[in-house]
């Protein structure tokens, strides 16, 4: 049996024959993440080399090797031995991004579905949403698509059924536990709630990702006027 | 320097190559080639290395036209292809001489195809990589699909030192394809009658399908319960099941993490050939082992190398 305790990982499986998947126990927890970025560290730190990628998950770290050039069984035996040593490694002091937002009008299509959702108010919504800080999980789906945690339960309103075609480039949204800056226009299912002036994704600065794993983000109302000057 | 102009570009022509690595955890999708053997054949059939750009060519092909005479190769889905001066092969190398235009007629077979150019297409590498990103607008052209007047650069072409001994083309999906693939790694979230289901069924390859993935449909996957994963990675031939229970298969220019739970990955061997695949084909899957699914690598590669098995 697993402890809720318990941090380490619980097993690690083959995703067909080019990735390895480490796996935490299955839950939004901080504790998890780090020790699954310390994990995906040590792999990286050590086996750079010869790994295609490593990637981590909310509580998953998956590798991807050249199946020609990596024996497979090897590298997960070797996991599984690293996975017995993850420390309780600390991120270097989390940085705190300030990230600005407008939640008016046309730039929060589904606040007044959030709103529905959590039985209370628009302006409650967003103070909800404003009034906590976040941790960045993961970066995936596209380039710079941060997914942050863990947002208050009363306006965790789920997926829309039918996702958008295209969404806005800067659009804040919820899903379920989670919020997430969308990079680039694309196909997206989150309730967009508010529109930040901020690119997560800026191949022309010298540092074109904002976001990390384990930073921590805070949102700050602003006003249109404002959201335009910073544009 | 050599260059192919576009004069049309077909449906969807993207320059590729083995894919933009190790950013992923940035959501840097990889894309590449759908099917990357293919890829590598045409490279082969011009004495490049494998990792040089092509172009990827989809369903209906494009006009090109050479400035500079530049030595060509077409691999993949097979089309009538013919020059100024006449017709010539997939499969084989042919130069287009300068002020001629390469035409992609007819398609007999398969789905992509992959034309290289010696000296391969020199265009700015983004994040180590010149493949095209169309989803994440990344790679050369801003990550977009190509259009006329576009000018493509060819790198520069060393005179040829050998002729490239015959590697075997893939053999081309009539119709459909079996796909083997490895059980997991979410298997352990559907019923075993599920993974029967999924195993013994035949899907389609539906028009909502692209080089992010193809929806299928056919007989319903059905969850053991409970809702999606939490957000992990997504490798190349990734089955996903959204709660519908139609799968969707993972291609080239999938995202980098997805939220559900996936039945099975099809194995290295037959991504390729799944990137054959059109809309309407039919599509099997057939349990494999890992170690099944490294001897059918390893053959593939000997094939690739011009052995015969």
């Amino acid at each position: 049996m697993t402890s809720l305790l318990d941090t380490g990982v619980q097993r690690v499986t083959a995703a067909g024959d080019a990735a390895l998947v480490a796996e935490f126990p299955a839950r939004i927890d901080p504790a998890i993440n780090e020790r699954a970025a310390a994990f995906a560290g040590a792999l990286r730190a050590k086996w750079e080399a010869i790994l295609r990628d490593v990637v981590i998950g909310y509580c998953t770290v998956t590798v991807y090797f050249d199946p020609l050039g990596v024996d497979g069984r090897w590298l997960e035996a070797e996991m599984r031995s690293m996975a017995g040593h993850i420390g309780e490694q600390e991120f270097e002091s989390a940085t705190v991004i300030d990230v600005p937002v407008c939640y008016d009008g046309d730039f929060a299509p589904d606040l007044a579905d959030v709103a529905a959702f959590g039985k209370c108010t628009t302006e409650e919504v967003i103070a909800l949403h404003a009034g906590r800080r976040y941790r960045v999980y993961l970066v995936g789906f596209i380039p710079g698509f941060a997914y942050m945690a863990e947002v208050d339960q009363q306006i965790a309103a789920p997926r829309r059924s039918s996702p958008r075609t295209a969404v806005p480039a800067g659009a804040v949204a919820i899903a379920a536990g989670q919020t997430g800056i969308y990079p680039a226009v694309t196909p997206g299912g989150w309730n967009i709630i508010g529109r930040t002036p901020l690119r997560p994704y800026d191949p022309a600065r010298p540092e074109p990702f904002i976001f990390k794993p384990g930073d921590h983000v805070q949102f700050t109302r602003i006003s249109r006027d404002e959201f335009n000057r910073r544009c | 320097m050599a260059s192919l102009t576009i004069v049309r570009p077909g449906m969807l022509t993207t320059i590729q190559d083995l894919g933009r690595w190790g950013h992923q955890a940035s959501g840097v999708p990889v894309a590449g080639p759908m099917d990357s053997y293919s890829h590598r054949l045409a490279n082969r059939l011009v004495a490049n290395d494998d990792s040089a750009a092509t172009l990827e060519i989809t369903l209906l092909g494009p006009e090109l036209e050479a400035t500079g005479d530049v030595l060509c190769a077409v691999a993949g889905a097979q089309f009538d292809l013919t020059t100024d001066s006449g017709t010539v092969s997939c499969g084989r190398a042919f130069e287009l001489k300068h002020g001629a235009r390469l035409r992609f007629g007819r398609r007999t077979a398969g789905a992509r195809a992959s034309l290289a150019v010696r000296g391969g297409f020199d265009v700015v590498p983004v994040f180590g990589s010149r493949a095209t990103s169309v989803i994440s607008r990344m790679g050369p052209f801003g990550g977009r699909p190509l259009a006329p007047g576009d000018i493509l650069p060819v790198g520069h072409q060393p005179a040829r030192t050998d002729s490239v001994s015959g590697p075997y083309a893939l053999p081309l999906p009539q119709g459909g394809a079996r796909l083997r693939a490895i059980p997991g790694p979410h298997d352990a979230m559907f019923t075993p009658d599920a993974i029967n289901v999924f195993f013994s069924g035949t899907y389609t390859v539906t028009p909502a399908s692209n080089r992010m993935g193809y929806r299928l449909e056919g007989p319903s996957v059905a969850r053991a319960g409970g809702g999606d994963i939490l957000s992990d990675a997504t490798p190349l031939g990734s089955v996903q099941v959204p709660l519908s229970g139609q799968p969707i298969l993972l291609m080239a220019d999938r995202q980098t993490t997805g939220g559900y739970p996936k039945i099975a990955t099809v194995i290295s061997a037959d991504t390729p050939l799944a990137g054959q695949l059109a809309p309407g084909d039919w599509v099997q899957f057939s349990p494999c082992t890992r170690a099944e699914a490294l001897d059918a690598l390893h053959r593939l590669e000997r094939r690739l190398a011009g052995h015969a098995s």
